[in-house]
């Protein structure tokens, strides 16, 4: 019989079981990925990608157990040192680093080389937990709220400065685990706005308007804003009559410049929605006014910034991204295709994922991932060899196998006694999922091309070795729970 | 619990997760299982779907001598991205080209107007048809070249210079073949005339497939599926020819130096013995690289060495029309065997006689002596026998069932069920022609008098009189002539109009032929043969020498019709090249050498070219 308060006893098996199906998993699909037609290896040919693996496998196992044996308090007390001791490490690798792939982001030592930017992530929502359950944490308070930013940010700066910008974004993540604790969830949704905002722009401001001047970018971007505002005003505040106001004098005005545009002459549309949209400021702060009510001064604000923002996101686009990050996301808009060029990874894994139909080819019979059709398809790419390979029932397994376990994440997080156990299961669940959500997006066709890994399943060991710490840590942490303390 | 007041938020994070994932499932559902283009895709990427052709069938003759074979041949075909290091001028020794024809070459497949095909990702033909000889030294060096690759494929060989017109050739597959037919390809060969064309789909088989693996480099990996969905060529068949290639030989021999052609055939079955054609030329040039130089020439030659004069030229018949015109007149009721016409010979009117004879001349010395007032009076008693009738109906109804008569005898129409590839079917004047040109009622025995000794607007290629000749020698029928042995036609008796009982006496004329007759000097001793010159007025100068018969008289094993154009008397060139291929084919060999001598060193058409 297990002790009572034993790790054997205490610990989540259905974690468990899902990380080890994920792991051997991925083993068996980097076999079959970097399988070659010329060199059938063994799974345990340590000159292949699948034995080597088996290597991180069987080392992260160690590194798991570990991890079950230290004393669940040894994560909260040493959190700032441990993170502190991954920024020097970040900081030391810019420095170092010899340029892979045009990133400085691989301490190499020896035989081994580690991507102290995985560690980072790990790292960071301990921290996170760390400071968010310190007592009588104010999410609204700035004395609390701006270290916390900081301690995401350090992070991402110093991962941009590696020129790993894909790493870096995973970073945004931790707003998830912010918006638990009570950051306002206006943030998320405003940022959401933003994204579509940017694309609409990007996407249609070669677009111009028949007959007219502007383009169709900043007419939609604005409308989207005005709709918003709509929304808000009708749904979320008892003034249903403004809401009304408002929709009923954009459509007048609307219709009022494209009458002029008709019959009398040609109206520039980016101006006269960025005009409409801005005069909506005003009216809601004399609403504020009249009505008493203290909600429009944000909204207002944040029309005014959406205005700029739009207006600028050409700019922010051609000059904060690098030519190749631009033809992707281009790519991904449907903007451009270059089939042959930039838009090959995708196109090709979309080709096998599509190949793979419901059943799959069977494993090893992927003609092309074989045949290497797809590049980076043991690492970032390794889904495909299972769309390939496996058909619409595998992917949709390992997509249901994600799924129960992010679901498995946030209900031990929220049977957790202790706050900083229950913040860093989301920190967890949080890093996994923006992991699969860009990984398997990117894989099929519907996220720009970001390289991350896909967790557990990816080749690779500091990917393996930093998700593994990250689990085996929640698992540990889980455990305690029964523990008389 | 502390802080905990955001607990519900946990359903938001939940349902962003649940989101996510759902609208990944449901991307992955239209990926895999909606959309069909990105499977298309991947075998476009990944499958090589090489063709291996199989072998063609082998042409043998009718005494199973092998005639047609194939001897492997090889395509160099190149992948230009693969090229590296390319040594030119050491490519060029091994393949023993020039280094200018290397550059013209590659700028020829480079330019997309003669090659619209060209990618630098997959094979360019280079060099094709080469022989193993001319490849040796390139195979052991092959893989000093990277990108360069040896493709096999097989090459029409003959055993012998002959008989290319009834082989025909073979080529590449045109545009419109492609349509016709799926089973081709682009860059595909098939036969374009003779026996290679009309038995193509004998010949050809069917064609293999290999599924290779192809990497995202072009480099072959392998076979898909271990070979599991590749597809075994089935070789074409062979096929066994009515030809006897000694006779086609001594056939061609004969004709040498002279424009003409004969048609031998064995009566009972209606196999074609030898279908020669002067001039003509060695099948085997038009085979391999230097086809469509050589084939050039033949089509720019002016005595059109491409034509096939056995079924495609048409000749007025002349005095060979005469045992036709002897048999009908007998069926349709004009004369008897008894009937006597009187002949005055040069001052005969309306057509005069060139032979002495004596008068009133019978039917046999008439055929014997081929007398033309014999066959005129005969001719118009046949017309003339109900008189002419009300706007000369009656007349016009003889005219009728003579016509029809001689269609029954092969004339006027093609062979429908023959498998020679080209064949014309000659002309016998209707009456509407004659209504047009003269008149309803403008017409009469008189005035179609030429068509009683076979001038005029009667034509008949030398298939169709060496047909006639298979008739007279079956007494009655024949079997269409064909080129297959194995197809023997033998349940499809075509009957003539002329029952059986007409025929001794005709055959009677024809053995005096040989025996007193014009072709008395080109009797084979010991041996009964019937047969009939024929010297034939045309508007190209000397008159055209035709002969046509048939042996042994009993139980005719051959049946023959001989155009020597503008040689002269029909008894002069025809009648030997007749007796002589007779000889060949009965005896199995020429005794007369003298003979066969004087005639096959003849030259009466210095434009001839032996080719």
């Amino acid at each position: 019989m297990f002790k009572r308060d034993s790790v054997t006893y205490s610990i989540d098996w259905l974690v468990l079981l899902l990380y080890f199906t994920l792991v051997i998993m991925g083993w068996f699909n980097i076999y079959g990925a970097s399988y070659d037609l010329d060199h059938e290896g063994s799974m345990f040919n340590f000159d292949f990608r699948a034995g080597k693996q088996f290597i991180w496998i069987i080392t992260a196992f160690v590194i798991g157990g570990v991890i079950l044996l230290l004393d669940y308090r040894f994560f909260n007390y040493f959190a700032y040192y441990i993170y502190a001791l991954t920024i020097l490490l970040l900081i030391i690798t810019i420095f170092i680093a010899p340029e892979i792939k045009g990133s400085r982001s691989w301490l190499v030592m020896g035989p081994i080389s580690i991507q102290p930017a995985e560690l980072a992530k790990v790292s960071t929502a301990l921290v996170l937990a760390k400071w968010m359950s310190r007592y009588n944490f104010k999410m609204k308070s700035p004395r609390d709220f701006i270290p916390l930013i900081f301690f995401i940010l350090l992070p991402f700066g110093l991962i941009v400065l590696q020129r790993e910008i894909g790493s870096a974004l995973v970073f945004s993540t931790f707003l998830l685990v912010l918006y638990r604790e009570g950051m306002r969830g206006e943030i998320l949704l405003m940022l959401s706005l933003f994204i579509v905002l940017f694309i609409l722009v990007l996407k249609y401001s070669a677009s111009p308007i028949a007959n007219a001047e502007g383009t169709w970018g900043m007419v939609l971007a604005m409308g989207i804003v005005l709709i918003s505002q709509f929304v808000y005003t009708y749904f979320f505040t008892r003034h249903k009559k403004e809401a009304w106001i408002l929709a009923g004098s954009v459509t007048a005005l609307s219709l009022i410049f494209i009458v002029l545009n008709k019959w009398f002459f040609t109206v520039n549309f980016d101006y006269v929605a960025i005009a409409i949209t801005a005069a909506t400021t005003p009216y809601w702060l004399v609403v504020e006014l009249i009505k008493r009510y203290k909600k429009y001064l944000f909204p207002a604000f944040m029309t005014l910034v959406a205005i700029g923002f739009c207006f600028t996101s050409d700019q922010i686009f051609n000059r904060v991204l690098e030519p190749h990050q631009q033809i992707r996301i281009k790519i991904l808009l449907n903007m451009e295709e270059d089939l042959m060029g930039a838009g090959y990874n995708v196109n090709q894994s979309k080709i096998a994922i599509g190949s793979g139909g419901f059943w799959g080819k069977g494993f090893l019979n992927g003609t092309q991932t074989k045949l290497k059709y797809v590049p980076e398809q043991d690492t970032d790419f390794i889904f495909c060899t299972i769309g390939e390979e496996h058909g619409f029932v595998g992917s949709v397994f390992v997509l249901i196998l994600y799924w129960l376990l992010l679901m498995r994440i946030l209900a031990i997080a929220e049977r957790q006694k202790e706050a900083f156990h229950r913040i860093y299961a989301y920190g967890v669940a949080s890093l996994l999922f923006f992991h699969v959500m860009i990984n398997v997006g990117m894989v099929l066709g519907v996220m720009p091309v970001i390289g991350i890994p896909l967790p557990f399943l990816s080749y690779g060991g500091s990917s393996l070795w930093s998700f593994t710490i990250l689990l085996f840590i929640l698992l540990r942490l889980d455990a305690s729970r029964l523990e008389r303390r | 619990m502390r802080n905990n007041t955001f607990q519900d938020r946990r359903w938001v994070i939940a349902g962003i997760f649940s989101v996510v994932i759902l609208i990944y499932i449901i991307r992955l559902f239209s990926l895999q299982i909606v959309e069909t283009k990105y499977k298309i895709g991947a075998e476009s990427n990944a499958l090589l779907r090489k063709t291996i052709y199989p072998p063609r069938g082998l042409i043998y003759d009718r005494n199973n001598t092998l005639l047609v074979y194939n001897r492997p041949a090889y395509d160099i075909a190149m992948i230009l991205r693969e090229i590296t290091d390319l040594d030119t001028l050491e490519f060029c020794n091994t393949l023993n080209i020039t280094k200018d024809y290397f550059c013209e070459r590659m700028k020829d497949i480079k330019d997309r107007k003669k090659n619209p095909g060209f990618s630098v990702y997959t094979p360019q033909i280079f060099m094709t048809q080469l022989y193993g000889d001319e490849i040796a030294n390139m195979q052991q060096n092959i893989y000093r070249y990277p990108g360069f690759y040896i493709q096999n494929r097989t090459l029409r060989e003959y055993t012998f210079p002959y008989a290319a017109h009834v082989f025909g050739s073979i080529g590449e597959v045109s545009k419109s073949d492609i349509e016709r037919d799926p089973y081709y390809r682009q860059g595909d060969y098939s036969g374009r005339d003779g026996v290679e064309f009309t038995y193509e789909k004998h010949l050809r088989g069917e064609k293999g497939v290999e599924i290779l693996l192809r990497d995202s480099k072009g480099r072959i990996r392998g076979k898909y599926r271990d070979g599991d969905a590749d597809e075994e060529p089935v070789a074409g068949k062979n096929l066994t020819l009515t030809i006897d290639i000694q006779l086609q030989k001594i056939g061609e021999e004969l004709l040498n130096g002279k424009i003409g052609s004969i048609v031998a055939i064995e009566p009972q079955t209606g196999e074609i013995l030898s279908m020669v054609t002067n001039p003509g030329y060695d099948p085997s040039i038009l085979v391999g690289r230097s086809r469509s130089k050589n084939y050039n020439e033949l089509v720019n030659d002016p005595t059109k060495p491409l034509l096939n004069r056995a079924t495609l030229a048409q000749y007025s018949p002349g005095s060979t029309f005469k045992p036709i015109q002897a048999l009908i007149c007998l069926q349709l009721g004009g004369i008897n065997e008894h009937t006597r016409f009187p002949c005055n010979g040069e001052s005969s009117v309306p057509i005069r006689c060139s032979h002495y004879h004596g008068s009133p001349v019978s039917l046999l010395n008439a055929i014997e002596q081929s007398c033309n007032p014999y066959f005129w009076q005969a001719f118009r008693a046949t017309l003339e026998k109900d008189g002419y009738g009300e706007k000369n109906s009656s007349f016009k109804e003889n005219y009728q069932a003579w016509m029809d008569a001689l269609y029954s005898f092969g004339f006027g129409h093609k062979f429908e069920d023959s498998d020679l590839f080209e064949h014309v079917k000659g002309n016998i004047p209707t009456q509407n022609y004659f209504n047009r040109y003269f008149g309803e009622t403008g017409w009469r025995a008189l005035t179609i008098r030429s068509l009683s000794i076979g001038q005029g607007e009667v034509l008949a290629t030398p298939l169709q009189l060496a047909n006639v000749m298979a008739i007279i020698a079956n007494q009655g029928y024949y079997i269409t002539p064909h080129l297959n042995k194995n197809d023997t036609m033998l349940l499809k008796k075509h009957v003539t109009a002329v029952d059986s009982s007409h025929f001794p006496i005709v055959t009677e004329g024809m053995w005096r032929v040989f025996e007193y007759g014009t072709g008395r000097y080109y009797k084979i001793p010991g041996l009964d043969m019937c047969g009939k010159t024929g010297t034939v007025q045309n508007n190209f100068g000397k008159d055209h020498s035709l002969f046509v018969g048939f042996a042994p008289r009993e139980n005719p094993v051959i049946a023959i019709a001989v155009v020597v154009e503008n040689a002269g008397f029909g008894a002069t060139w025809a009648a030997p090249i007749a007796s002589l291929m007779m000889e060949q084919y009965i005896l199995g060999k020429i005794d007369r050498h003298y003979l066969f001598d004087r005639i096959s060193t003849s030259i009466l058409n210095p434009d001839v070219q032996k080719r």
